[in-house]
């Protein structure tokens, strides 16, 4: 909403500058989003009359001007088409400065001299437009400043009303505002009379009373709707934003913005019959003054005649009965929409409207028909005709009705902490116009209707609040009982998890939780992800299943800026089985690709591998202090290198993936070198060990290493676990620390080297206690899996 | 010989010396005790040889004898010495690095900006009691709005450009229907921040289509309105570690009411005005307000015994204002540029 602080004036006094009178607006939740003059700086323009005008000797277009000041008369070389004898326009004398840094100075145009420069309104900044020089009314004071005739020096301030304010999309709202704060009278509105003088009339229908439960109208015969709109009412609209569009249109846009009601003029010789407000039946289509047709729904109120619709109603105009150059007689309409009827349906069909703005949030339902006067008032006198009777249907019961409200004083102190005195709440509430009777401990009070955001005690204290001013309400420092929060230990938190993998070289990242339905098929292509109803760009259109295509998008970003070192990490949500089944998981995921370490002098360059990233996530698992219920196994995975891939479980869940990325997906995706991920549900993860103490044996440990050799394809983690289970409890720790192919091993196979170290927590073991279990470890090697010692 | 050879003890004695000043190894010095010192050596003949003397000869000869061997013993230490010093200092020397250069292994990575922040402003909460929340991101109708005052069709609905995926469900577009999930679980008091992303289909240059918010509730009995100005207004200044002015302005949130705005003194210009602040001085930061009625009503707490505040702010806006980052979009690029100057 702009408020041109001039016309403002016209309802209450505003003795502040703008920009005060802006602070006190925000500061009372009208939130201030600019300050700007109505005109930017001009001077030395004055009120000139052409008293001469003859074609100039040298140029088609231009003509030689005898301008009048009152003062003087001077010669002006003119362009303007419209410059014409008797014409009184905006005339910059010389001297004058204008927008845009420009000077007039006494010129030569093709031979004939010039003093001064008649203007157009956008020559002077007050319009876009440019049709020739800007036509004064013919009374205006020759001689006279243009700002000073023109009221310029004026301020308009743009206000970002909440949804909740809609009192204040008129300017009298915001007078009533602007008078509760400063404690200023405010005007009444003036009464409005209609010399009714002819009897024509069209019958009106509500048919459907909850959602329009009042329209008045009124037929005005034999308008000019040609009469030009007067330069005060232009301006005035100027300064709200609202274009001119022909008198009609400017009077109800004009009482739109004075009262807060939209109005809509029909051309009556379009109306067949009457007036008929109904819901719009399926299908039914209708050309709106945009030039758009839509297909309408059941749920539209419209504004129809006897035959099909004519308008959205509360929304938009239809194309055919619109008042156009050769209307004559007209059909004004100032009705009251329930905003539940109205919320939505704009935005159902695309539209966003001043009206609907107005409607959706509540117009006072008692203003229509006073609006329709004011409007039958304004296009009298600026475009002549004879009005009618004003038609009125109303549904009484379904009109909101004043609300009352009990508001206890007890309730005020509970919500704010502060009390305010009972003559200061009742001061506050009357000048915002409601009416309060005092009653035990509180008042009962009544709503205007225009306030439509207030029906609860808590709407009343939060005025309260506002106009007392929410920088008196005392900052009191918190203070609450001292109950301990639990601490659960065997909870691992995602925060040391961070810190594990930042520690090990990993940069946090965080990438959009949807992503391009290519990269989620190429990385995660059995998961079907959810797509997004109304995506904001097809790059950005399923919700991750995984968060590898969020993690390789950011890789490759960093690749294209000459980094191939990349190790990032990321924890946050995937979204899996459908919107049906949905399971939206908090996991954590790395990527690394590029060498194992930074470069450097004291370490070879050599490319980052399975192991590095395994131990990475190892360190992880560790955290847990259960390393142990954790496994890898080798297994397939669409997006992996089917030989550099593991499934990791924890017990019989499946808990995550690590692997190489297939070197197909690679090429495709264009990523820069083998890359490494991996990804963990959370939850498993957080499941850590409470530490239990066991007793350190006073004993010495012995170790013992073997070689064996097995099949290529055994698991180390097989022969490890027939290695403990073999060993039995004197086994403290057992270990590969070698593995070897090459000569000496046939081919197919391979040599592991494993260390065992043995202790008893009862007695220092003896040689023969030793060899007897390492016996038993390369017997049962041997039987489940085949393998020999290495000679 | 009846006599000793007292220039020949001294040429060996000096010739002895000499070997010994000669020696350049461990070894060479063994080999030199030997000679002069050990069973066979020189001047262990020399002794041998005293019983030839005159008796009354040989204590004198004796005693000159032995005076040499501990004149000899007494350089092969110093020398043996010297030596070992020497040696000690070449393995020292061979020993020495330039500790001018790197270190080996490992760089250290670092948390996101957002994650450094959002754990920033958990710990001042947690200091003061509130616990963490969570709750889904693909969230359902009823908590993003309707549980929140917000109605189908309410006008706050189209400030919001909600990403749906069909009639009731959608990406949540704030952190508050966390307070709707924690409030059906557990009755008052009620103490908790729920930090998280949030989602809204908006895409220019101060606007991202994910970015994070974290919102706060505590519900109580005595809860008023003061209390929500002293915690924000402690948690601002403690946030960003310095005096600043904080001013609550009225506003409207569906959720709430009274509702306020929270703008703090501008942390670039301190107030004077800058391109930042659009020459207000001030900036927003904070949206929140005391409970509306209706939320109550929808999560079944008595309204008349307890009443509660809530609060949001956005994640991206505070840690930009804090580290001095001036562009939005750069929190999503992941450009380890900027990612590691966030260690």
């Amino acid at each position: 909403m702009k408020i041109s602080t001039e016309w403002l004036r016209e309802w209450v006094e505003v003795d502040e500058s703008p920009a005060a009178l802006a602070d006190r607006l925000t500061m009372a939740g009208l939130e201030v989003d600019s300050v700007t003059p109505a005109a930017p700086f001009f001077a030395k323009v004055v009120v000139g009359e052409i008293v001469a005008c003859e074609q100039h000797p040298n140029a088609d277009k231009l003509r030689v001007c005898q301008v009048s000041t009152g003062a003087e008369s001077v010669q002006v070389v003119c362009g303007a088409p419209n410059a014409r004898v008797g014409l009184k326009a905006p005339f910059a004398q010389v001297g004058a400065e204008l927008p845009g840094d420009l000077t007039i100075r006494k010129a030569k145009l093709r031979g004939v001299e010039s003093f001064g420069m008649l203007c157009s309104a956008r020559e002077l900044g007050l319009s876009e437009d440019s049709n020739g020089l800007l036509e004064l009314p013919a009374d205006a004071p020759v001689g006279q400043s243009l700002r000073d005739y023109l009221r310029l020096d004026d301020h308009v301030i743009e206000v970002d009303l909440t949804p909740n304010r809609s009192d204040c999309l008129g300017m009298v709202g915001i007078a009533r505002e602007v008078g509760a704060l400063s404690r200023r009278p405010v005007k009444p509105l003036p009464a409005v009379e209609v010399a009714e003088t002819v009897a024509d009339r069209i019958p009106v229908s509500l048919e459907a009373p909850a959602v329009c439960p009042r329209y008045v109208g009124r037929v005005i015969r034999n308008v000019n709707i040609k009469a030009e709109t007067p330069i005060w009412m232009r301006e005035r609209l100027r300064r709200a934003g609202v274009r001119s569009l022909g008198v009609v249109v400017d009077v109800t846009n004009y009482v739109m913005l004075e009262l807060g009601q939209p109005m809509h003029a029909f051309d009556l010789g379009k109306i067949d019959g009457g007036i008929v407000v109904r819901m719009a039946r399926d299908g039914e289509t209708l050309s709106l003054l945009n030039g758009e047709t839509v297909e309408l729904r059941a749920d539209t109120l419209v504004i129809a005649d006897n035959s099909r619709a004519l308008a959205l109603a509360g929304i938009m105009g239809g194309e055919e009965s619109a008042v156009g150059d050769d209307s004559r007689d007209i059909f004004l309409e100032s009705a009251f929409f329930a905003p539940t009827g109205i919320a939505g349906r704009a935005r159902q069909y695309g539209l966003h409207t001043e009206s609907s703005h107005r409607f959706e949030r509540g117009v006072d339902p008692n203003i229509q028909r006073y609006a329709l006067d004011r409007a039958t008032q304004l296009i009298l006198e600026l475009a002549g005709g004879e009005a009618g009777p004003a038609v009125e249907a109303a549904a009484e019961a379904e009109l909101p009705r004043p609300v009352a409200v009990r508001l206890r004083q007890s309730r005020v102190q509970q919500m704010l902490g502060i009390d305010i005195p009972a003559d200061e709440v009742v001061d506050i509430l009357r000048r915002l116009g409601l009416a309060v009777t005092e009653r035990d401990g509180g008042w009962d009070v009544v709503v205007p209707t225009y306030r439509f955001d207030l029906a609860l005690e808590v709407d009343l204290i939060e005025e309260l609040a506002r106009v007392w001013g929410y920088h008196r309400v005392p900052v009191r420092r918190a203070a609450a009982s001292l109950a301990m929060a639990p601490q659960a230990e065997r909870r691992l938190s995602l925060r040391r998890l961070r810190s594990a993998l930042v520690d090990r070289g990993y940069q946090e990242a965080i990438t959009y939780s949807f992503v391009a339905p290519a990269l989620q098929e190429a990385l995660d292509p059995e998961q079907q992800p959810i797509a997004l109803a109304n995506p904001i760009s097809a790059d950005l259109a399923v919700m991750r299943t995984s968060l590898w295509p969020g993690l390789v998008q950011a890789v490759l970003h960093n690749q294209k800026r000459q980094r191939q070192r990349v190790r990032l990490f990321e924890s946050g949500l995937r979204f899996r089985g459908g919107l049906d089944a949905l399971v939206q998981e908090r996991v954590i995921a790395g990527v690394a690709t590029g060498s194992r370490l930074p470069e450097q002098w004291a370490a070879a360059d050599e490319p980052v591998d399975f192991f590095d990233v395994k131990g990475d996530v190892e360190a992880l698992l560790a955290l847990t202090g259960e390393a142990d219920a954790f496994r890898f196994e080798a297994a397939a995975h669409p997006a992996l290198h089917p030989g550099q891939s593991a499934a990791i479980y924890r017990g019989e869940r499946l808990v995550g993936w690590l692997g190489a990325l297939h070197p197909e997906v690679q090429k495709r995706l264009d990523l820069a070198g083998a890359t490494y991920v991996f990804e963990l549900a959370l939850e498993p993860l957080t499941q850590a060990k409470l530490p239990a103490f066991e007793a350190l044996s006073r004993f010495p440990s012995i170790r013992r290493d073997l070689a064996v050799i097995v099949r290529d394809d055994t698991p180390a983690a097989a022969v490890l676990a027939v290695a403990r289970s073999a060993a039995g409890e004197l086994l403290r720790q057992a270990f590969v620390f070698d593995v070897y192919r090459g000569q000496g091993v046939e081919p197919g196979f391979k040599s592991l080297a494993i260390g065992l170290i043995l202790q008893d927590s009862s007695r220092t073991l003896t040689d023969a206690d030793v060899d007897e279990v390492i016996a038993r470890v390369v017997v049962r090697l041997g039987q489940e899996l085949g393998a020999v010692l290495r000679e | 010989m009846s006599e000793l050879d007292w220039s020949e003890l001294g040429q060996l004695v000096q010739a002895g010396r000499a070997a010994i000043a000669n020696a350049q190894e461990l070894a060479a010095l063994d080999a030199l005790r030997v000679e002069y010192l050990g069973k066979k050596g020189r001047l262990t003949e020399q002794l041998k040889a005293l019983g030839q003397l005159r008796p009354e000869d040989r204590p004198k000869a004796g005693q000159a004898i032995n005076e040499a061997k501990e004149a000899l013993q007494a350089a092969l230490e110093a020398r043996r010495a010297e030596l070992e010093a020497e040696t000690l200092r070449r393995q020292l020397e061979a020993g020495r690095v330039d500790v001018t250069l790197p270190g080996r292994g490992q760089a250290v990575g670092g948390l996101h900006p957002i994650t450094r922040t959002m754990e920033r402003i958990e710990d001042l909460f947690a200091s003061i009691g509130f616990a963490v929340a969570e709750g889904p991101e693909i969230e359902d109708d009823y908590h993003n709005f309707e549980a929140l005052n917000i109605p189908a069709h309410h006008p706050a609905r189209a400030m919001h450009d909600t990403f749906y995926f069909d009639a009731r469900r959608l990406l949540r577009t704030h952190t508050s229907p966390v307070q709707i999930r924690v409030m059906e679980a557990q009755q008052p008091p009620v103490r908790i921040i729920a930090p998280g992303r949030v989602y809204r289909c908006d895409s220019d240059v101060t606007h991202t289509p994910m970015f994070h918010q974290v919102e706060g509730l505590l519900v109580d009995e005595g809860v008023s309105f003061a209390d929500l100005k002293g915690i924000l207004d402690e948690f601002l200044r403690n946030f960003f570690e310095q005096e600043l002015a904080v001013r609550f302005r009225p506003s409207y949130f569906p959720f709430t009411e009274p509702s306020a705005e929270v703008d703090i003194q501008c942390v670039i210009c301190g107030g004077r005005g800058c391109r930042v602040c659009k020459d207000t001085g001030w900036l927003e930061v904070l949206g929140c307000g005391m409970v509306h009625p209706a939320v109550f009503r929808h999560v079944g707490i008595d309204s008349e015994r307890y009443t509660g505040y809530a609060f949001g702010m956005g994640v991206e806006r505070l840690a930009m204002l804090r580290y001095g980052v001036n562009d939005l979009r750069l929190f999503f690029e992941n450009d380890l540029r900027f990612l590691q100057q966030f260690r």
